[in-house]
């Protein structure tokens, strides 16, 4: 894998992976003191009529009775195969064994990681574990952040920054702690190191459970939109006032570009070759991918009816043909990659080299 | 096995039945067909007439040992129980809720994990405990002497129980699963994360590498002889050899049951060089090495072969499914 990340195999592999009877993983990650806790409670205490297997790191944090809590040590392993950034989390691997064995008893599993946690080698679980890829699949990464504390865990703890950048999802929470300055603030720091990722403000995580599970965020027939998401999602309860009302526009937003982290975004008006393009997405990844943290792109294959959608997870990449290119769509291709230190010439002169 | 052999196929042979859940594990209890189940239930006897044993009542069994007259059952309910043929189950151990990951037994002495927590019980009852440096994957006693090995990332390692000081860790990087002694103990073999096999020979811990797989090995199986290793994670059986000094190093392994499914379970007969498969898609043959005939004992479906175990005498094969189908054949005499 490590030497050709987009070998034929894999692609083979992704068209198995939309069987229905895939277990959701979510995963749950957030700096210490953000509010996972609170969250998983919320999920698990809900009428939602669903059961899920919860993976954890501390036992008794849940107040909640769930038959299906399983302790984890979050052991992360370097895969033997030379790729230097291919780590995976052993116990998941070991953990998912044993719950399929009670399939039938829960519809989804959550991990919650710790604190300090890296959420790439959870995702690459799922790339990389075979076992585990026949038997679930990764739904989506969900950061709580702490709307009080972020900017400052963004600039010392590089962790939280991390589970920023890798996130679907991100639940602000603890907004009643700060001003609608200090709020905006955060969000376009936020912003500035994820464009991509849902966002929404929440006290004590209340945000409604269909915004964070069942989001199929991994799936590459998802991969519809990778427009960036200004929007924000506003789910306080709608009994308190809406002093900050009028601050859901984007263009309030200021604009931050963080110093490390950030997102690259590419668009190619037209084709491109597959010949050029497929050893450049590689070559990408073989090199940058300690680096990359997420990538995703829409692809317009020179004479392919089809769309080529990819995703990816540092060195590990995800592709397939999707839908049919409409007859009123216009083709064109676009690439996103977030990540640390990215040479953000070489990607996009790279890609726009390919150009059929 | 000559009847067998004559037999185009033992389909007819072997009766099906609904075991009712996953089955972990097959073995037989005095000569009773037995099925560990995910549901927590041991299934023993005869098909029809068995009884339910609730060895974990509110758990699923994860991982089993046996030795043919005791069975030991490890669960997610945290508990170590032993299960007997008249169904008597008897819990010898309760790590709190934490899931049971590997069993080892030897005559009366028996060896659990959890998560790093390893622990020895001898024949007298008195249990040490021993903490790996990362989640215990497999366990395994030598034959000789009261040492057991047990697998974790990036090695083994050799502890006596009753041995204070440090054990000897035998090194490999990745993360290493099952563990099984050669039956002549010269050998310690363990599966690995990265669809390998690793070997280590003891007397001077020269290392063995294993490779070829397209997945992860969980079964292996020895044959009575002890001359060979059959192994699971491939589209046949692969077979070591382990006859000579160097044991497989330098030399290739046979094939057997060659199909167009993984090979998801092996059990070498006790008696001769015959191999039972079974397969992702429920497909359980029979294999002679020494030519590679092979002779149907399931059609596929179903799902995958979760357990295969023989009896002592070699003349029944009892197997189970992940969907509980399950299935005993006798071999005609």
């Amino acid at each position: 894998m490590a030497a050709d990340p987009f070998q034929k195999q894999e692609m083979d592999r992704v068209t198995t992976s939309h069987e229905p009877e895939k277990i959701p993983v979510t995963v749950l990650t957030g700096y210490l003191g953000a509010g996972k806790t609170t969250l998983l409670n919320r999920i698990l205490s809900e009428p939602h009529g669903k059961r899920y297997a919860v993976v954890v790191n501390e036992f008794g944090e849940i107040g909640i009775d769930n038959e299906l809590v399983v302790g984890a040590d979050e052991e992360v392993f370097e895969m033997n195969n030379g790729c230097i950034c291919c780590t995976v989390r052993g116990d998941l691997i070991r953990i998912i064994e044993g719950l399929m064995k009670r399939k039938g008893r829960f519809d989804a599993i959550i991990v919650e990681t710790t604190g300090l946690a890296d959420p790439a080698p959870v995702a690459q679980t799922f790339f990389v574990d075979e076992d585990v890829r026949e038997a679930a699949r990764l739904d989506a990464v969900v950061t709580v952040a702490d709307a009080k504390w972020l900017a400052q865990r963004l600039r010392d703890a590089p962790e939280a920054k991390n589970q920023i950048a890798f996130a679907d999802v991100i639940i602000i929470n603890k907004t009643d702690l700060v001003s609608p300055g200090e709020l905006r603030e955060v969000e376009a720091r936020i912003r500035a190191i994820n464009p991509y990722a849902l966002l929404h403000r929440a006290k004590n995580c209340d945000v409604p459970i269909a915004e964070v599970l069942e989001r199929r965020a991994f799936d590459l027939d998802r991969i519809l939109d990778i427009e960036p998401d200004f929007l924000v999602a506003d789910d306080h309860d709608h009994d308190h006032d809406h002093d900050h009302g009028d601050e859901h526009h984007h263009h309030g937003l200021k604009h931050y570009h963080d110093e490390d982290i950030q997102s690259v975004a590419v668009r190619l008006e037209g084709d491109v070759d597959p010949a050029k393009f497929m050893p450049w997405i590689n070559q990408v990844t073989q090199e940058q991918g300690p680096n990359i943290l997420r990538c995703k792109g829409i692809v317009a294959m020179k004479g392919d009816p089809k769309r080529f959608v990819f995703q990816g997870v540092h060195m590990m990449l995800d592709g397939d043909s999707q839908r049919e290119w409409k007859p009123n769509e216009k083709r064109e291709s676009k690439v996103v990659f977030i990540g640390r230190d990215l040479a953000e010439d070489d990607i996009r002169n790279g890609f726009l080299a390919c150009a059929a | 096995m000559t009847d067998a052999r004559a037999a185009a196929s033992l389909t007819q042979y072997a009766r099906s039945f609904e075991a009712g859940a996953h089955v972990v594990a097959a073995v037989f209890l005095d000569g009773a067909p037995t099925l560990a189940l995910a549901d927590g239930a041991v299934l023993i006897g005869e098909p029809g007439e068995q009884k339910r044993a609730a060895a974990h009542p509110d758990g699923a069994i994860l991982t089993t040992v046996s030795d043919g007259r005791t069975l030991i059952t490890g669960g997610d309910d945290g508990r170590v129980v032993v299960t007997r043929n008249d169904g008597a189950s008897q819990e010898i151990a309760d790590e709190k809720g934490r899931w049971i990951d590997a069993l080892a037994m030897r005559g009366k002495a028996c060896a659990w994990s959890a998560g790093k927590q390893v622990r020895a019980r001898d024949e007298a009852g008195t249990v040490k405990s021993w903490s790996a440096p990362t989640t215990a994957r497999g366990l395994a006693f030598q034959l000789k002497g009261y040492r057991l090995a047990v697998t974790h990332y990036n090695g083994a390692t050799l502890w006596f129980p009753k041995v204070d000081g440090a054990p000897q860790t035998l090194e490999w990087k990745g993360a290493h699963l099952d563990a099984t002694f050669s039956p002549d103990g010269r050998f310690l073999v363990t599966s690995m994360q990265e669809n390998a096999l690793h070997g280590w020979r003891l007397a001077d811990s020269r290392n063995m590498r294993m490779t070829g797989y397209p997945a992860k090995t969980r079964s292996l199986s020895w044959s009575h002889d002890g001359q060979w290793l059959a192994t699971s994670g491939a589209d046949a059986a692969v077979v070591w050899p382990f006859k000579d000094k160097d044991g497989p190093m330098g030399k290739a392994p046979r094939e057997c049951g060659v199909r167009e499914a993984r090979v998801t379970r092996v059990a070498f007969h006790p008696k001769a060089l015959v191999v039972a498969v079974g397969y992702a898609d429920g497909a359980v043959l029979l294999c002679r090495l020494a030519d590679g005939a092979e002779i149907p004992v399931r059609d596929p479906g179903a799902g995958a072969v979760s357990a295969l175990s023989w009896d002592a005498a070699g003349a029944r094969l009892l197997f189970g499914l992940e969907s509980g189908a399950a299935g005993l054949l006798n071999l005609p005499s």
